[in-house]
């Protein structure tokens, strides 16, 4: 075969583009999942919350989640009314273990607040990542490409609820996935599976038949931090003031 | 005569520019993961690997489906709304392989870690000072756990 410098030219780039498609192959395709028709978010009722740690122990178990780090944590907030604006904020061991004994003869008020990602939909944490490794997926939740990371933790400082750690192991920025291997299965997050009081729910925006959309219009429905305009999409019942 | 003078230089200089590029593309063809772009500025292939990700708890649907006469004294009780692996833990081994068989659980540990009373709680929330309320008595003499009130019943 006699190819002309010319004809060679031309050739080398189609070759190219060839190659290129062929290594790209099928997309990926899910029948039973598609990720444009969900928008997931979470509603924590805090009148239903007992503080047991339920959900801490069933996040941890759920995603093997190393001792002392946290993707999801039980905070009980001690207000009195002389330091509203100081409350007292234990979590120990995040909770998992239960709380010690309250003040007896205390004028403050007690109450349980359960954290995690925040799902917000103009995250800080993605925004601040030098590399793409960490995003929010089409249906609304930010993930962590754990292969990607480089473990420089900009993202978990960045984060202003606190939910990013770095794993101790891999060295890789770690955080809440909102279960993303159980809600891509039509099953729930593991802490609102193992959640007593259902003071926990998992809600799809995008789904008109999700009850969270009768339960925000009815309640006095707040969420953590919006002065920050992170468009969090952990939604509390009955949110104190105090909670920060 | 040629209006540029040695216009050589100049196609030189252009050919090393376009084989720079074209170095530049491949390596870039090379390094850059093949989904990435996908969605926008991050691996696309990574939500897959992330959905991926082994469960450990079953849900409450995988239980029901054997365990019927469970779900049948749970249903009218206090605990209908209660998943079952929010006491039994994490089963999805269990409902994969029925011979795998759950731990036995100790209800000394369990009722108090949700019952016990402390102000903190919801006031409305069934609490118990465990000692002054049973002295000692094993909680499951009285209550049976899958419907907790007194004389509801249940074998289980």
């Amino acid at each position: 075969m006699n190819i002309s410098r010319r004809q060679m030219l031309i050739l080398l780039p189609a070759a190219a583009v060839a190659w290129e498609s062929v290594l790209a192959g099928t997309p990926e395709s899910s029948p039973n999942y598609k990720m444009t028709d969900h928008w997931w978010s979470m509603l924590i009722d805090i009148s239903k919350c007992i503080g047991c740690g339920n959900c801490v122990r069933a996040c941890q178990s759920e995603n093997d989640v190393p001792d002392g780090f946290f993707r999801t944590w039980v905070e009980r907030y001690h207000v009195t009314d002389w330091h509203l604006e100081n409350p007292e904020v234990i979590s120990p061991d995040g909770g998992k273990e239960g709380f010690p004994a309250v003040k007896e003869d205390d004028n403050g008020k007690y109450f349980f607040v359960p954290k995690l990602c925040n799902q917000c939909a103009d995250s800080p944490c993605t925004q601040v990542c030098p590399v793409g490794a960490t995003f929010i997926s089409p249906d609304g939740v930010v993930l962590i490409d754990q292969t990607y990371c480089l473990g420089c933790a900009y993202c978990v400082q960045a984060c202003p609820y606190g939910c990013r750690y770095i794993h101790p192991q891999k060295k890789v920025a770690d955080k809440c996935t909102l279960c993303y291997h159980r809600i891509t299965k039509g099953l729930t997050t593991a802490c609102c599976e193992a959640c007593p009081t259902g003071a926990r729910q998992l809600a799809d925006l995008k789904n008109p038949k999700d009850p969270i959309h009768e339960f925000l219009r009815t309640h006095n429905v707040q969420i953590l931090k919006p002065q920050m305009a992170t468009g969090a999409k952990v939604f509390y019942n009955d949110l104190d003031g105090s909670v920060r | 005569m040629s209006v540029f003078k040695d216009s050589g230089h100049l196609f030189r200089l252009a050919a090393l520019y376009a084989i720079g590029t074209l170095t530049f593309l491949g390596i870039r063809a090379f390094f850059v993961p093949r989904s990435f772009g996908q969605y926008g500025h991050y691996r696309g292939a990574a939500i897959t690997e992330i959905a991926a990700h082994p469960i450990h708890y079953a849900g409450h649907q995988a239980c029901e489906t054997c365990h019927t006469d469970v779900q049948e004294i749970k249903k009218s009780g206090m605990h209908a709304q209660v998943n079952c692996e929010a006491c039994h833990g994490p089963l999805a081994k269990h409902a994969d392989d029925p011979s795998i068989q759950p731990a036995k659980l100790d209800t000394a540990v369990l009722c108090v870690r949700c019952h016990a009373a402390s102000a903190a709680r919801p006031k409305n929330f069934p609490q118990v000072a465990a000692v002054d309320h049973s002295n000692g008595v094993p909680c499951e003499t009285c209550h049976q756990p899958h419907s907790p009130a007194i004389g509801a019943g249940g074998a289980k």
